[in-house]
C-alpha cells in the first residue's frame, strides 16, 4: 500500500474539474426538483390531483421508481431523482475506476508509475479511496443541499447515504470488471451493463413483479422510502455489496499479472481476413464489439418494458381522472407506455450514437488515425467511414430495442404480427438520435477536446423528457431537444415532415463537422 | 521531375510556440537522407507537414511533385511511413495490421510480406496489445517496406529495435534504394546515420542549420591533433583556427579548424614532428556541436 497517499492526491488532481461538474451535476438533480416542485403547485389539492396522475402512470414508475408519498415535495424528489442520481454516481464512479485502472495499465502509463516506490495495491487502493470520496462528496452535497430546502434531516441524510452507498456499489463493480477485461472500453461496457440492468431490473420490478427491484442495488436504494416512511435497513444491502464487489475485485486482483485481464489473450490470426481491406472495414471491425453489445442491451431493455406494456392498462385501473386526462390527451393508456418506452429506448441508443461519434477523437488520440491517414486514405474516406458505422449501428441498436419491446408484446399478448409495427415505430425516433450524433462529430470536428461535450446533448435531452413537464420548461427550451421535434410515436401519428427535418438538422451538423474536420490539424 | 521533396521557408506555428521557423529542406531522388535535430526542433511537425496531416501556415512544400496537403491519398499511394511510436489497434493482431497498412496502400505484395515477417523474425499472430515497443516497431516498419513505393518517410523507424534487428534495417534499406527509391531518415542513432545516409540536413528550432553529405559536414568542423615535437612550436597558440591548445613540454594537444589544418601542421614540421595523431570529428562531435545551446562561432551555418 506504500505510496497511497501520495497516488490518490495525484488522482484527486488529474479528476479535480471532472469531480466538481459531476458532483454540481449529481447535486442539483436532486435540489431543483425540491425548489421547483415546491414553486410549482400553488394549493395541496393541485398537487394531490397531480400526485394521482402520475401514481397511476405506469411508464413514469417504469421510469423513475416506486409512487410513494408523491404529493410531498420530499416524495417527489425521491421519486424523480433517485433512479437517475444512481446513474449519475454509477458512472461517474466507473470513470473515475476506469482512467485510474485498465486505462492507465493498457497506456503502459501504470508501469512507469509501480517502477516508483509504490505498494502493489496502491494504485488500485488510490483509485477505490478517490472513488470513495467522490461519492461521499456527491451524497453529502445532496444531503446538505435539500436540508437547506428545508427538507426533514433524517430522510435528506438518507437521500444522501444510500446515493454514496449506490455509487460505492459501482465502484466496486468497476473494480472487478478492471480486474477481468485487459481492455478499457470492455471494462466500461461491462460496467455499463451492470448499471443498465440494475435501472432496468427496477423498472420491471417497480410495475409488476417486485421481487425483482430487490435484485437491484438501484432498488435496494429506493426501497430505503425516503420522506415516506423512512426504514435505514436496505442501505446495510448497499453497504454489503460494496464490500463484497471491492473484495472480489482485489482477490482477482491478486491472481493476475499486471497489464493482463484475468483471461489470458489467444494467438490471433496471422492474416488479415480478406474483408479487412478498408476503412470502411475498420471502423464496422473496431466498432462492430459495442454495436453487437448495445444491440443486446437494448434488446433486453426492451423485453423488460415491453412485458410490462400491455398491462399499463390494468395498472391504471381504477383511477378515473388519470384516465381521463391520458383519453382527452388523444391517447390510450398502452400507446402513451409505449412512446414513453421508444423514447427512453431512443435515449439510451443514443449513449451508442454519441460514444461511436467519439471514436474518431480515439482513433486520433491514439495515433491510429495518422497510421491510417498516412496511407491512400484521404480524410473525408476515413471520417466517413466512422460515420456509416455510426448510422447503420444507431439504426441496428434502436431496431433492437423495437424488437425487444414487439417480441415481448408478442410473447405477453400471443400477437406476433406486431414487431415489425414497432421495430418500424421505433425507428421514427432515429432522427433525434443521429442530431446528438451529428452534434458530437461537429464538436469533433472544430476540435478535438471539444468532443465529448457530445455527451450534454444527451443531458439536455433527458432533463427535457423527465422535467419539462413536471417544471413546465418554456417551449422554446423544450423544442430544443431533439427528441421534442419529433411525433410522439404510437400515441401519435407519424409525421413525415418532422422525421426529415431532424434528419436533414443531423446531417446539416454531421457535414458541418466533416467541412471542419478536412481543414484542421490532425494529431 | 523535380526532387522527391522541396521545402523552402515552412512556417508552422502551434499556438504560442513556433514549431517550424521558415525550414528549408531538399531530399533528391535515390538518396537516403538523413534528418536530425535534437528533441523538438521539429522533424516530426515536418515529417506531419508532408503527410498532410497537418497545415503549413506559410512556405513551399512540393512531395513527388504535388501538394501534401490537397492530393494527401493520391500521394500517399506512392509512399510510406513509419512513426517513431507506433501505436496499433490493441485487439488487431500484427498480421492482420500489416495486410490492413497494406491494403489501405492500394495492395500488398504477400511473398515479399511474408519474407520481411521471417527477416524481422516478427510473429504475427500475436494481438497489438502484446507487443512490446521494438515489437510494434516492426510491424510497421514491415507494412512500410512490403509496399512497392517510391518514398520511404521514417521517424525514428528503429527506436526500440535490438542491434540485430538493426542491422536487418539498414539492409532492406540499402535494397530499397539499390532500386532507385528515395528516404527521408529522422534518426538520432548516429552510426545508423553514417551507414546508411548520402546526406544530411540538421534542424534546430524550426530551421535548417546544416545541409550537405557527411563528408561535407565533416569539413566544416575540426580535426583534433596530438603531436610530440622536436621543439617548442610557439606559433601554434597564435595561429587562428586552434582552439583548446595544451602544451607540456614537447607534447601538444588542440584542435583545429580544417581551414587552418594545413598551417598548423607546417608549424609543427617546423619544429620536428616526432609521433602524430590526427583524429577527424566524429559524428557525435558534430552533432553535439548543432545541438548544443551555444552554436559555434567557427562555422557559420552554410543555409542558403
Amino acid at each position: 500500500m506504500t505510496g497511497t497517499g501520495v497516488l490518490v492526491r495525484a488522482f484527486l488532481r488529474r479528476e479535480r474539474w471532472p469531480l466538481l461538474w459531476w458532483a454540481l451535476g449529481g447535486t442539483l438533480l436532486y435540489w431543483s426538483q425540491a425548489i421547483s416542485v415546491k414553486e410549482l403547485y400553488s394549493t395541496q389539492a393541485e398537487f394531490d390531483r397531480a400526485a394521482t396522475m402520475m401514481e397511476s402512470n405506469p411508464a413514469l414508475i417504469a421510469m423513475a421508481g416506486p409512487a410513494r408519498a408523491l404529493n410531498t415535495v420530499g416524495g417527489q424528489v425521491t421519486w424523480q431523482s433517485a433512479a437517475f442520481g444512481a446513474i449519475v454516481v454509477g458512472l461517474m464512479s466507473m470513470f473515475i475506476v476506469g482512467r485510474h485502472t485498465r486505462a492507465e495499465e493498457e497506456s503502459g502509463r501504470d508501469e512507469l508509475l509501480r517502477a516508483g516506490v509504490v505498494g502493489r495495491r496502491a494504485p488500485m487502493t488510490a483509485a477505490l479511496l478517490v472513488a470513495a470520496i467522490a461519492n461521499t462528496l456527491v451524497g453529502g452535497l445532496v444531503a446538505v443541499s435539500l436540508i437547506s430546502v428545508p427538507l426533514a434531516v433524517a430522510d435528506s441524510v438518507a437521500l444522501g447515504v444510500g446515493l454514496t452507498l449506490c455509487g460505492l456499489v459501482f465502484t466496486g463493480v468497476a473494480l472487478v470488471a478492471a480486474q477481468l477485461t485487459a481492455g478499457t472500453r470492455t471494462m466500461y461496457g461491462l460496467t455499463g451493463l451492470v448499471i443498465a440492468a440494475s435501472y432496468a431490473l427496477r423498472a420491471v420490478g417497480d410495475v409488476g413483479n417486485e421481487a425483482l427491484s430487490w435484485l437491484s442495488p438501484i432498488g435496494w436504494y429506493q426501497q430505503m422510502y425516503a420522506f415516506s416512511g423512512l426504514r435505514w435497513w436496505p442501505a446495510l444491502l448497499l453497504a454489503s455489496a460494496a464490500f463484497v464487489t471491492v473484495l472480489v475485485a482485489y482477490a482477482v486482483f491478486e491472481r493476475r499479472d499486471i497489464g493482463a485481464g484475468v483471461f489470458a489473450s489467444r494467438p490471433g490470426p496471422a492474416r488479415a481476413h480478406p474483408a479487412l481491406r478498408s476503412s470502411w472495414s475498420l471502423a464496422w471491425r473496431l466498432q462492430r464489439g459495442a454495436v453487437i453489445g448495445w444491440s443486446l442491451g437494448l434488446l433486453a431493455a426492451g423485453l423488460a418494458y415491453g412485458s410490462i406494456g400491455n398491462d399499463a392498462g390494468d395498472l391504471m385501473g381504477d383511477s378515473d381522472a388519470a384516465r381521463e386526462v391520458m383519453v382527452a390527451a388523444g391517447g390510450d393508456l398502452v400507446d402513451g407506455f409505449f412512446a414513453m418506452a421508444m423514447t427512453i429506448l431512443a435515449l439510451l441508443a443514443s449513449g451508442f450514437a454519441i460514444s461511436s461519434a467519439l471514436r474518431p477523437r480515439g482513433e486520433e488520440d491514439a495515433g491510429h488515425a495518422e497510421v491510417v491517414l498516412a496511407t491512400a486514405t484521404s480524410r473525408t474516406r476515413w471520417l466517413l467511414s466512422q460515420v456509416c458505422v455510426t448510422v447503420v449501428g444507431s439504426a441496428v441498436v434502436v431496431g433492437a430495442g423495437g424488437l425487444g419491446l414487439g417480441g415481448a408484446y408478442a410473447l405477453v399478448t400471443g400477437d406476433a404480427s406486431e414487431i415489425g409495427t414497432f421495430i418500424w415505430q421505433s425507428l421514427t425516433w432515429l432522427p433525434a438520435v443521429l442530431v446528438l450524433a451529428g452534434l458530437t462529430r461537429l464538436l469533433y470536428g472544430l476540435a478535438p477536446r471539444l468532443a465529448t461535450l457530445g455527451w450534454l446533448g444527451l443531458a439536455y435531452a433527458v432533463v427535457v423528457l423527465v422535467f419539462a413537464e413536471i417544471l413546465r420548461f418554456p417551449e422554446r427550451l423544450r423544442s430544443l431537444s431533439p427528441f421534442e421535434r419529433l411525433a410522439s410515436v404510437p400515441v401519435e401519428s407519424f409525421d413525415v415532415g418532422a422525421f426529415a427535418a431532424v434528419l436533414g438538422a443531423a446531417t446539416l451538423l454531421s457535414a458541418g463537422g466533416w467541412f471542419a474536420f478536412t481543414r484542421r490539424d490532425v494529431g | 521531375m523535380s526532387a522527391p521533396i522541396e521545402i523552402r521557408q515552412l512556417d508552422k506555428r502551434f499556438g504560442a510556440t513556433q514549431a517550424l521557423d521558415g525550414l528549408d529542406l531538399t531530399v533528391d531522388e535515390g538518396e537516403v537522407h538523413g534528418f536530425l535535430g535534437p528533441n523538438g526542433a521539429g522533424k516530426s511537425t515536418t515529417i506531419r507537414v508532408l503527410l498532410g496531416l497537418l497545415r503549413k501556415d506559410r512556405g513551399e512544400v512540393l512531395l513527388l511533385d504535388g501538394d501534401p496537403w490537397r492530393d494527401a491519398a493520391a500521394l500517399h499511394r506512392r509512399l510510406a511511413y513509419v512513426p517513431g511510436d507506433v501505436t496499433l489497434w490493441p485487439n488487431l493482431t500484427g498480421g492482420e495490421v500489416i495486410d490492413l497498412l497494406g491494403r489501405l496502400r492500394g495492395g500488398v505484395d504477400t511473398r515479399r510480406r511474408d519474407e520481411l515477417v521471417e527477416r524481422f523474425e516478427l510473429d504475427p499472430t500475436k494481438r497489438a496489445r502484446g507487443y512490446s515497443k521494438g515489437n510494434r516497431q516492426k510491424v510497421a516498419l514491415v507494412a512500410a517496406l512490403a509496399s512497392d513505393v517510391e518514398l520511404l518517410l521514417l521517424d525514428e523507424p528503429t527506436s526500440g529495435l535490438d542491434p540485430l534487428m538493426e542491422a536487418v534495417f539498414q539492409d532492406c534499406i540499402d535494397e530499397f534504394k539499390e532500386r532507385g527509391r528515395t528516404v527521408l531518415l529522422s534518426s538520432h542513432i548516429l552510426a545508423e546515420v553514417e551507414r546508411l545516409c548520402d546526406r544530411v540536413s540538421i534542424i534546430r528550432a524550426g530551421r535548417t542549420v546544416e545541409r550537405g553529405t557527411l563528408a561535407e559536414l565533416r569539413h566544416l568542423t575540426r580535426t583534433s591533433v596530438a603531436a610530440e615535437l622536436a621543439g617548442p612550436a610557439a606559433d601554434l597558440a597564435s595561429l587562428d583556427g586552434v582552439h583548446d591548445l595544451v602544451a607540456e613540454g614537447h607534447r601538444v594537444r588542440f584542435e583545429v579548424d580544417t581551414a587552418a589544418l594545413d598551417e598548423a601542421v607546417g608549424v609543427l614540421h617546423r619544429a620536428g614532428v616526432r609521433t602524430l595523431t590526427a583524429t577527424p570529428p566524429t559524428l557525435e562531435e558534430l552533432f553535439l556541436r548543432h545541438y548544443g545551446d551555444e552554436l559555434p562561432q567557427a562555422v557559420e551555418p552554410t543555409s542558403t
